[in-house]
């Protein structure tokens, strides 16, 4: 029987990301029917093999792989994946780093940003933005495997529990010619962006950092709300750069995503694309962002932003 | 230091939207009206390897583009930057070359062109976005890689690599031969080439090579020999209409704009 492999690193354990991969797989593997196999490049926790097991069939745990290495992480995927007709992965750092490197290696095709994954006709077709958010493209897959890397947190989570074994696998690792040494995690408050339910994001049109501390930070607070911004916010320094929504930022996945003197450059809206619910505060009616929203006011932050916050905060208590 | 930096030229990614149009019948987008320009994060790499060059005291920086004749603009600016060499690999007939193929085609260049220490390849391009080459290109030399890379130093007989990750940074040690993916950060925003260096860099001399020239196979690269096919290219049309928030004063429809806010959050939390 043919089979559909997802690798996940343990790094971000059994979280949205890795829910959406599984859910993808599953979905894949039954369109194609295909058995789903799940591989942890790493050791794994017991909520990360038990969502595993209830997707997949055959989960196989590399713990050797204590830290994550590219070449032997590589090399590893490349000898469990060996044979499968599609691999996912989610759109982590490291997913997006072995995707392309394990396609060719494997004699299969490489695909990034998947957005929607179908069955036609027995073969793999996939839907994803291009030119910066301006147009989407539709692809099919020719060589195999198809190595695809997915926007994980927009895909739903899989149903059901299959009942899958879970086995430590034991994988030759090469020399690493290449070592990371050393790793630094910036401290983010409560949720990161990308498992945010809501996002208040500002832009270019607060033109300094001021206005994301003293007006969208209080605002954010009483909405339980991550921060979010622009590439030119951050670019100009206001903000960190991981605070980025966008092509080259974060992809995020929230129920409202309130858009603050953003006027909605397709590099930005291809990265909060996936919201559920889009609403804006922009001076500028004819401001691209309107066109991506359900509602929004066209009036001065400065003069929305203390008034919302105030009136949030009665509706509250 | 011998290092190859691979660059592309794209449709301007800055054309606003309402510019933007398809070119249907080849599944690309429409090419009139747009300027063509070096992709951004390969003039990041291009920058990054100029800036590593002086750090290392001297050493070589080659450009390489597989592309039309057209492309060659892209390779002029690039020894506006002061690269040293620029090469062309002229493609004048696949329409859509997928990674796979633009991986064994510069592939077999660096073979040809001589001994690199670091090839710097950007992280994606701002018209497909697959972001695919550079790794194809690692794994066709051999070499270890590493990607979302923004900062490159020399390190005794090494190099040291710092790496953008999802919530913070990495820092990496390799020995040469080694790949980098570049992207962006506020160290290697590309050099604005000086009027000199833009002169000169019509006097330098600029290699032209053809696939057979690189003993590369027109079956191995060529239109229907690719790892997957575009199957459609078109505009999304906007499915939600902006619905502003309605009232008397400020005051009314602030409010308005909380109670459908209060709406979603209370529903989250």
């Amino acid at each position: 029987m043919s089979r559909v492999q997802i690798v996940l690193f343990s790094k971000n354990g059994w979280d949205r990301g890795a829910q959406g991969v599984a859910g993808a797989g599953r979905r894949l593997a039954d369109g194609l029917g295909a058995e789903l196999h799940a591989v942890v490049l790493g050791p794994a926790d017991d909520a990360l093999k038990n969502g595993l097991a209830a997707a997949a069939q055959k989960v196989q745990v590399v713990s050797a792989l204590e830290e994550y290495q590219p070449e032997p992480a590589l090399a590893a995927a490349a000898s469990l994946c060996d044979g499968a007709a599609a691999v996912l992965f989610g759109n982590d750092t490291y997913s997006q780093e072995i995707v392309p490197r394990l396609a060719h290696r494997l004699g299969g095709a490489p695909m990034a940003d998947a957005q929607k994954l179908e069955v036609k006709d027995g073969r793999i077709h996939v839907t994803r933005s291009a030119y910066g958010g301006k147009a989407l493209s539709e692809y099919v897959m020719k060589a195999t495997p198809a190595v695809i890397w997915v926007r994980s947190r927009a895909l739903e989570p899989a149903e059901g529990d299959v009942g899958g074994a879970v086995e430590e696998a034991t994988v030759e690792l090469p020399e690493a010619k290449l070592r990371i040494t050393e790793r630094h995690e910036e401290a983010q408050e409560g949720a990161s962006l990308e498992e945010a339910e809501i996002i208040v994001s500002g832009g270019r049109g607060l033109g300094g950092p001021e206005p994301f501390e003293q007006m969208l930070a209080p605002l954010a607070d009483v909405m339980h709300a991550v921060q979010g911004a622009s590439r030119a916010a951050c670019d100009a320094g206001w903000v960190p750069p991981n605070w980025q929504v966008g092509q080259t930022g974060k992809k995020v996945a929230p129920e409202l995503y309130l858009a603050i003197a953003i006027s909605g450059a397709s590099q930005h809206l291809l990265g909060m694309g996936d919201s559920k619910v889009v609403a804006a505060i922009n001076t500028d009616a004819d401001a691209p962002i309107f066109k991506h929203c359900s509602f929004g006011i066209v009036e001065d932050y400065k003069n929305v932003v203390p008034l919302l916050t105030e009136k949030l905060k009665e509706m509250q208590s | 230091m011998n290092i190859l930096v691979c660059i592309k030229q794209i449709l301007d990614p800055d054309l606003p939207a309402r510019d933007f149009k398809i070119d249907a019948a080849n599944k690309e987008a429409d090419p009139k009206g747009a300027n063509k320009v070096t992709n951004i994060f390969c003039e990041n790499a291009l920058e990054t390897a100029l800036q590593l060059r002086e750090k290392a005291g001297g050493g070589k920086v080659t450009a390489i583009t597989y592309g039309p004749e057209g492309a060659e603009d892209s390779l002029r600016k690039a020894l506006a930057m002061t690269v040293d060499e620029a090469v062309l690999v002229i493609n004048d007939k696949h329409s859509k070359p997928d990674a796979i193929a633009v991986g064994k085609v510069l592939a077999a260049a660096a073979r040809k062109l001589g001994d690199f220490d670091l090839v710097m390849v950007g992280r994606e391009s701002g018209d497909w976005g697959l972001g695919q080459t550079g790794g194809v290109l690692a794994e066709e030399l051999g070499l270890p890689s590493l990607a979302f890379v923004d900062e490159v130093d020399p390190d005794g007989d090494g190099l040291k690599l710092q790496r953008q990750t999802d919530n913070g940074s990495e820092v990496a040690t390799v020995k040469p031969p080694a790949l980098v993916l570049i992207t962006n950060n506020e160290n290697n925003v590309p050099r604005i080439p000086k009027t000199r260096d833009v002169m000169m860099s019509y006097r330098k001399p600029l290699q032209k090579l053809t696939l057979e020239e690189l003993g590369v196979a027109d079956e191995a690269v060529g239109d229907g020999h690719t790892a997957f096919e575009v199957t459609n290219l078109y505009v999304p049309e906007k499915s939600v209409s902006c619905e502003f928030v309605q009232g008397d004063s400020l005051d009314e429809k602030v409010t308005e704009l909380a109670r459908r806010i209060h709406g979603i959050v209370a529903s989250v939390n």
